[in-house]
């Protein structure tokens, strides 16, 4: 208890920019994984191509290989400059997307044939069957792997602490330097993090209620 | 293909998808030409900074950092397998002392994230005086548990799903429920589930990248410190595509296999359907 209390400073600066990590890699995330799924459904195959590569290529890449260019490698292109978080945030985005892409796609499998047929019979062009009718749809029927992803994304947070960020997995090593035993440290970290997903797992739970499609 | 979402094309939208197919063609090689351009612009492809990769010595310890990664992914895929047999055993025990403390397990392991678990091997236990912690027994310690924990979720999933009857029949010939289960219920779970099985596998092989920051010696610890040679350019980048497609590429060897059997499970008959989407593993 004491390792935490006499040290909330580090735990508190700590878990703020994981749960920053995660709202804005979630929400990017969200926002380019719907689009990729979309291409991939999409009925020119240029796009489905497209769509087909990303995701076999950056699913089968491990995360810690993304943050790595990201924080070692984007810095010698001579680019924009920007922070390692901005930069751990673009890497977990583009990482994540592929997981809400596929979770997306999947929920929109689960939509009965009759429902986009009935869309186009009524004169509804592909993006209007999408968005109006499809993917309201499939969205409700993924909360739970959509949840999922998002505890993934959670944990995967603490990767970027190998790069520099000071989020919730670089409290060890800044522990450690105020001769903080590491043990006591990461014991705390580990379950203020089960704490959380259990949080996330009982909305996915009143949401999964509150939404289910009645069919 | 998904023709769910669209008719087939008549002429004018055969003639709008070409365009639209052109136009995303551009999109994507206007991306992919820019990164290329960035790339050579700042001198990613300068013979310099691949010289470091034509030495011998460096190609061998390429390949020594590649035996590591798939020495960790084998040990901790063989634990993990038989840890997540025993817990999915353990849930589904009628005994709730047996019961209770494998559902606690699975949920813990699942929420902690894993490389927290590999750091409090690695930085944790030297501490209370445990002594012979290795970058590699933390790595694979690490995958063990937490993967160990995902896959008893798959096989109990994969029994639940078999038809009552299965366990019935056993019962009937007058099995006792260890045999049922080993018997009959097991054989026909890992079946059902092998997709997911090796799915979760190839989770395990790019979650060992994780050891890298516990200072295990894998492709990633290599690519690190070759890329820090500033007498060749500090090739960072090249390094860093050279993991990669190792990467990639043993993903894609394993998600093939993966694949061929699945095709294979679908022209059997015996096996039972699951809906893969009731089991998303939480990747890593």
């Amino acid at each position: 208890m004491n390792t935490l209390l006499n040290n909330s400073d580090l735990f508190i600066t700590g878990f703020r920019n994981t749960l920053i990590l995660f709202f804005f890699a979630g929400v990017f995330a969200l926002i380019l994984g719907t689009i990729v799924a979309t291409l991939r459904v999409s009925p020119i195959p240029a796009m489905r191509a497209a769509a087909t590569l990303y995701i076999n290529v950056v699913r089968n890449t491990p995360l810690t290989l993304v943050l790595f260019f990201f924080a070692l490698g984007y810095p010698k292109l001579g680019l924009v400059e920007i922070d390692f978080m901005t930069a751990a945030t673009v890497g977990l985005s583009l990482y994540t997307a592929t997981y809400v892409a596929e979770a997306v796609r999947s929920g929109i499998n689960t939509v009965p044939v009759g429902q986009a047929e009935a869309a186009r019979a009524i004169g509804l062009t592909f993006t209007q069957t999408l968005t109006v009718v499809i993917l309201p749809q499939a969205f409700r029927a993924v909360i739970p792997p959509m949840f999922s992803v998002f505890i993934a994304l959670l944990k995967n947070t603490t990767v970027a602490a190998g790069f520099s960020v000071a989020e919730a997995g670089a409290i060890r090593s800044n522990l450690s330097e105020r001769g903080e035993p590491a043990m006591a440290g990461l014991l705390w970290v580990a379950l203020i993090f089960v704490l959380i997903v259990f949080i996330l797992s009982f909305a996915q739970r009143k949401l999964e209620k509150k939404w289910k499609v009645a069919r | 293909m998904s023709s769910v979402l669209f008719d087939a094309p008549g002429p004018k939208a055969r003639a709008r998808y070409r365009i639209l197919g052109v136009v995303t063609a551009l999109v994507i090689i206007a991306i992919v030409g820019f990164i290329v351009l960035r790339f050579a612009q700042s001198g990613q492809f300068d013979a310099k900074k691949w010289q470091l990769f034509t030495f011998p010595l460096v190609q061998q310890t390429i390949v020594q950092s590649v035996g590591a990664t798939l020495s960790a992914f084998a040990t901790a895929a063989v634990f993990s397998l038989v840890l997540g047999v025993v817990l999915a055993f353990g849930r589904l025990s009628d005994r709730k002392w047996i019961s209770m403390p494998c559902y606690g397990f699975t949920e813990l392991f699942r929420a902690v994230p894993l490389l927290i678990l590999m750091m409090i091997f690695y930085y944790g236990l030297p501490q209370l005086g445990v002594q012979g912690i290795t970058p590699f027994t933390a790595v694979v310690a690490g995958l063990v548990l937490y993967n160990g924990s995902v896959l008893a979720e798959v096989f109990r999933a994969g029994i639940e799903s078999l038809p009552r009857g299965q366990s019935e029949a056993g019962y009937a010939i007058g099995l006792p429920k260890s045999a049922v289960m080993t018997n009959i219920l097991l054989p026909q779970a890992v079946r059902s589930m092998l997709p997911v099985i090796i799915s979760q596998l190839v989770v395990i092989l790019k979650d060992t990248a994780l050891g890298f920051i516990v200072t295990y010696n894998e492709i990633l610890f290599q690519a690190k410190y070759f890329g820090s040679q500033a007498q060749y350019g500090s090739p960072i980048i090249p390094s860093a595509i050279i993991a990669g497609v190792l990467y990639v590429g043993m993903c894609l060897i394993l998600a093939g296999i993966a694949k061929w059997l699945e095709s294979r499970m679908r022209r059997n008959v015996k096996v039972v359907k699951v809906a893969r989407s009731e089991i998303v593993a939480a990747e890593g």
